[in-house]
């Protein structure tokens, strides 16, 4: 594409119906303590 | 409406990104303009709206891309509702232990109230300890991760508890099959070198306070003397992090309306030799170190400076891991997780040195949040039921954010802090949330880019 460069392929759309398995890290447990960004933490399967 | 795209510029770079589907475009200028007017359904009106400005036959070129992106589903791509995978009930699979209400610092800017939580200076006891244990293993249910950070106050003021509840997880796990992840996030003021020995054989992971520069540390951060705690705690933080390999830890910072240019403080902690970071906003009502809505232009205008800093040093091969840049634009957490945020109240709970259970370390002894204890059990079933509904899709203010999908909703704690609601957020944290969102997908986009072009 000229105008146009997508940097990425992500899979929001396609965790609609699968994930929520729980695996994961808490997202408060990670650094912050004070602040709870989710973006930034990864799936553990 | 709800919002399914957010167009801004960073570092010169104009970005797109597609809320639904998580897509980030880097566009040229007028493709930029165009994303203004264009909806998807109105190209003629687009191509009026710019036809003084831009080429028509250009127009309809980044139309015709743009188009391409919708059939791709990586523009406007369809809106998220409450997914089935998100449980109408949550798994209790991490915990926070707040061994000692007691703490040999005197930071300014305590959220704990220098370690008392509101109540008395006291210590949990190994039965506490172990009872919370049992909690998390029977309530994790078929989780086989689990979480257990020792927090305060200064966890290593009561070290002998955080051994023994150590010794009991390990043991357990080998009962259960449960794994446990252990954190403890420390002052460093004890962290001597049988403590090391101690963290590192029991697979300890760490978060080691530390606010940057030393005048801004010492300002703030002084021990009960009032006396400055910089060059014990780094000693002690260099021989920790040295003695693990650089693994298994974070230096983490809180920043004050005292340190606005907290650049400066990123970049010396990582002159100091750590590469693994975390600096965040002080989070306070009516003190002197607050910030407020009035220092957000210059706290946004450091973000873009930190954001530079931080690609540069990169380039330079002297690069660290920020904690709040790091995103994965591809992958990332599921649709469920995002709506579960941090946990608390539903997935993670805070253990008060008296085994009372609260929604998180931050509620610890505010009226109204006790949701029971660990010899108890949780004896308020409201609470984390609200907790659990208290996500993005759920707050009005939240629904319609293009941030929804990334932030989980902003802080309870600070919620309530603010407004004595926990589905009211607050906004100051929203704006340096969103700020540092965007820089992360800048820095990620741009680093996506880098490597496809080799």
């Amino acid at each position: 594409m000229k105008h146009i460069k997508t940097v990425n392929k992500p899979t929001l759309q396609s965790t609609v119906n699968k994930g929520g398995c729980g695996e994961c890290q808490a997202s408060c447990q990670s650094a912050c303590k004070t602040s709870c960004t989710v973006g930034n933490q990864t799936c553990e399967k | 409406m709800r919002e399914a795209i957010h167009k801004f510029e960073q570092g010169g770079r104009y970005i797109l990104l597609d809320v639904n589907s998580g897509s980030v475009h880097f566009l040229d200028r007028m493709a930029y303009d165009m994303m203004d007017v264009f909806d998807g359904t109105n190209d003629e009106e687009t191509v009026r709206a710019l036809a003084g400005k831009y080429p028509e036959t250009e127009l309809r070129e980044a139309l015709s891309e743009l188009h391409e992106l919708m059939d791709a589903k990586q523009l406007f791509a369809p809106d998220i509702s409450v997914p089935p995978t998100f449980a109408a009930e949550g798994v209790v699979k991490s915990m926070c232990l707040m061994v000692a209400h007691d703490c040999n610092l005197r930071c300014e800017y305590c959220f704990g109230g220098t370690g008392e939580y509101g109540g008395t200076r006291e210590l949990m006891s190994r039965e506490v300890g172990e009872a919370a244990v049992e909690y998390i293993i029977e309530h994790s249910k078929g989780r086989k991760h689990c979480e257990i950070d020792f927090f305060g106050g200064e966890p290593l003021v009561n070290l002998p508890v955080v051994k023994h509840v150590t010794e009991y997880v390990r043991r357990r796990e080998k009962e259960t099959g449960k794994i446990f992840k252990l954190t403890l996030t420390t002052n460093g003021l004890l962290l001597d070198e049988s403590v090391r020995e101690w963290l590192n054989e029991n697979h300890v992971s760490l978060v080691l306070s530390l606010d940057g520069r030393r005048e801004v540390h010492d300002r703030v951060r002084p021990d009960a003397g009032g006396n400055g705690t910089y060059d014990r705690v780094l000693k002690n933080f260099r021989a920790m992090v040295d003695s693990r390999d650089g693994k298994d830890y974070y230096l983490r910072g809180t920043y004050t309306k005292y340190n606005l240019d907290f650049t400066e403080d990123v970049l010396a902690m990582a002159d100091a030799g750590f590469d693994v970071l975390s600096v965040e906003p002080v989070v306070a009502k009516d003190a002197p170190y607050a910030i407020e809505e009035a220092d957000m232009p210059r706290v946004c205008a450091e973000y873009d400076r930190l954001t530079e800093a931080y690609l540069e040093r990169r380039r330079e091969g002297k690069g660290f891991f920020f904690f709040h840049f790091n995103m994965d634009l591809s992958g990332g957490p599921c649709v469920a997780k995002r709506l579960s945020g941090c946990g608390a109240g539903h997935e993670y709970y805070a253990v008060a040195a008296n085994g009372d259970l609260y929604p998180c370390h931050q509620f610890v002894g505010r009226e109204g949040y006790r949701l029971g204890s660990v010899f108890e059990g949780v004896t308020n079933k409201e609470l984390p039921r609200y907790f659990r509904e208290s996500h993005v899709l759920n707050k009005p203010k939240c629904k319609d954010c293009w941030a929804r999908f990334f932030c989980s909703g902003g802080c309870h704690a600070n919620a309530d802090l603010f407004h004595g609601d926990i589905r009211e957020p607050y906004e100051v944290g929203c704006a340096i949330q969103k700020k540092r969102l965007e820089c992360a997908i800048r820095v990620q986009a741009e680093l996506a880019l880098q490597q496809a072009e080799g």
